[in-house]
């Protein structure tokens, strides 16, 4: 069955056949961030494939992770190119590294999610915010119900990490 | 290591790649607009004319077609038929940028296979008027995918977003600063001041590019490219049939054609982020056109933002790794400088082309006529000052080598070495 839902006023389709899309937003409907694990060489990915893309094989399974990270990088909008996002501006196009598999199999390779920055209930960030989190920053994945079975996997700031000083781009 | 390099299949020494077979003869363009007031249909058949005209051929001449849109452009049956072109191949391809050196790869490849002559490459858009690249001009009505969940559902949908990560990683890792990369705009329109056709030809400085607006950090309004309505195209063919042709043709010694990183699909998972695909690219371009970066006198590094151009000139190993900041701010890439880049004033100024505009550019330079504003005498010939003042000379006096570096996205990227030929 198709997951359907909305999000910021955008109807959301994920079709039944887009299986690893829609496992993958249904563990996120449970709220669990789970990511593909290959059966043939262990490694895990993000975002879901068709296949492992260190040793080509298609099985997987579907494992827990921590849901916590560093920001490995991010963009801040500020002109909005979707009109549904002009009322939230600024916001952050965040770069999560989890703190799964970081520098395997090579080295700099990680498990990287691109997504917003936002508040415990996964409403998207104030500029408050948004001004204080940068490379570095310590962040845990929330749950934004979108539809039934199927949430919205957005990064808040993790209120129980140590933070260290983000670095952000010099010009504020 | 050296057994590695043995083993490589690309052999850079071997004539069978062709170097210095196939030429660029023709070149043509509309102009560079806001407003073309005429459907690609007719954007593509006055570019593809003025190329064909320019090389000295006529369009019986020409039995091949390449194009490349983002499902934005006219077809290269239309433009065939409107210009009494009767095609032996044509393929029209998906794509943006790092499109145009690829197809000149591929134009080789199917002259030598002997499927036709002489191939026409365009490009025809109303990236202003009709669909933007950069987004805002198009609504998106459909509903969020699963892939799209991750991408737009973030409101993650320009260019300009989705490479964010990248030149940002780039400053954290490297120390790179914003007024270094700003020079890249203020240097191209300072090529752009000299060169009539550009659709920005005012000068502007580095506090210009700062305090213009945010678009999405760390791009301000300034460090993004001018969308415009044209067309554009080249003619390639054999170094033989260049003989015949009205122009010194440009030799293509080397040709790289959407050469990826590894995990293209998700080019933000491998890293590091700030390394591009000219890392992997350089190593077929270089050998393949038997010269090094420090023989090549003008670059293209394509400018879909200030940042492009650095990424690119720093992995196809311009300078060393990092210091990117360094050698865009350096003056080397200026107009009198060692290696100028983008003397048409690239995407940031002249127009966006998705790569073909900085091809044509070093076409011009190689037959030492570029169309900038130094007087024309009796006897048609233009007279270059070499002064690169405001509104004067853009040509680089005897230049014989250039390389062109188009760009898809961090992931992949195309290229080209061109020579002056005889």
């Amino acid at each position: 069955m198709a997951l359907e839902g909305e999000y910021l006023g955008m109807p959301v389709y994920v079709d039944d056949l887009d299986q690893a899309n829609q496992a993958f937003f249904r563990h996120c409907g449970q709220h669990e961030l789970r990511v593909q694990e290959c059966t043939s060489c262990g490694y895990k990915r993000v975002p879901p494939t068709t296949a492992c893309p260190f040793c080509a094989e298609e099985n997987s399974t579907w494992v827990a992770v921590s849901g916590k990270g560093t920001v490995y990088s991010y963009g801040e909008v500020h002109h909005a190119i979707q009109r549904e996002f002009r009322e939230h501006t600024p916001y952050l196009l965040l770069l999560v590294e989890l703190d799964e598999q970081r520098d395997e199999p090579n080295e700099y390779d990680g498990l990287r999610f691109q997504a917003n920055l936002a508040m415990a209930d996964g409403a998207l960030a104030p500029p408050e915010m948004v001004q204080s989190v940068g490379i570095g920053t310590r962040v845990r994945v929330v749950f934004k119900d979108i539809g039934t079975d199927i949430a919205m996997p957005l990064w808040t700031v993790d209120e129980d990490a140590v933070q260290p000083e983000p670095w952000r781009y010099p010009i504020e | 290591m050296e057994g590695k390099q043995a083993d490589r299949e690309i052999d850079s020494t071997s004539p069978k790649h062709l170097r210095g077979k196939y030429a660029v003869v023709g070149v043509g363009e509309t102009g560079y607009t806001r407003g073309s007031g005429v459907s690609t249909r007719v954007l593509g058949t006055r570019a593809v004319r003025a190329a064909i005209e320019d090389a000295g051929l006529k369009p019986a001449d020409v039995d091949g077609m390449l194009s490349y849109s983002l499902n934005d452009s006219t077809s290269s049956p239309a433009v065939a038929g409107d210009l009494g072109i009767r095609p032996n191949f044509y393929m029209d391809v998906n794509g943006g940028g790092s499109s145009t050196e690829a197809l000149v790869g591929i134009a080789i490849g199917v002259i030598e296979a002997g499927m036709c002559s002489t191939v026409v490459i365009f490009r025809a858009m109303n990236g202003f008027s009709q669909v933007r690249t950069g987004g805002t001009g198009r609504r998106r009505r459909s509903a969020l995918s699963g892939d799209a969940l991750l991408s737009r559902g973030g409101g993650l949908s320009s260019a300009g977003q989705m490479f964010s990560q990248t030149f940002m990683r780039h400053m954290y890792d490297y120390g790179t600063t914003p007024e270094q990369v700003a020079h890249v705009k203020v240097i191209h329109s300072e090529h752009a001041s000299n060169n009539p056709k550009a659709y920005y030809n005012q000068r502007v400085s580095v506090d210009d590019v700062l305090s213009s607006r945010m678009i999405v950090k760390p791009l301000h309004l300034l460090d993004c490219c001018v969308e415009t309505d044209n067309g554009t195209a080249l003619v390639v063919t054999s170094i033989d049939r260049a003989k015949d042709c009205k122009h010194t043709p440009a030799v293509i010694q080397s040709v790289v054609g959407r050469c990826m990183k590894p995990r293209p699909d998700n080019h933000y998972q491998s890293g590091p982020i700030s390394t591009v695909a000219g890392h992997w690219a350089k190593d077929i371009l270089w050998p393949n056109a038997g010269v090094s970066p420090q023989d090549i006198q003008a670059t293209g590094s394509y400018d879909a933002f200030t940042f492009t151009t650095m990424l690119q000139l720093e992995d196809y190993g311009f300078c060393k790794k990092g210091e990117g900041g360094d050698y865009v701010s350096s003056g080397v890439t200026r107009l009198g400088g060692a290696r100028p880049n983008n003397t048409s004033g690239g995407h940031l100024c002249e127009g966006y082309t998705h790569g073909i505009n900085m091809v044509i550019e070093n076409v011009r330079q190689l037959r030492h006529d570029v169309d900038d504003s130094c007087p024309v005498d009796l006897d048609g010939k233009r007279k270059h000052t070499f002064d690169y003042s405001e509104g004067g000379c853009r040509q680089i006096k005897d230049i014989e080598l250039t390389a062109n570096m188009g760009w898809g996205t961090p992931g992949f990227g195309s290229a080209l070495v061109l020579a002056r030929g005889a």
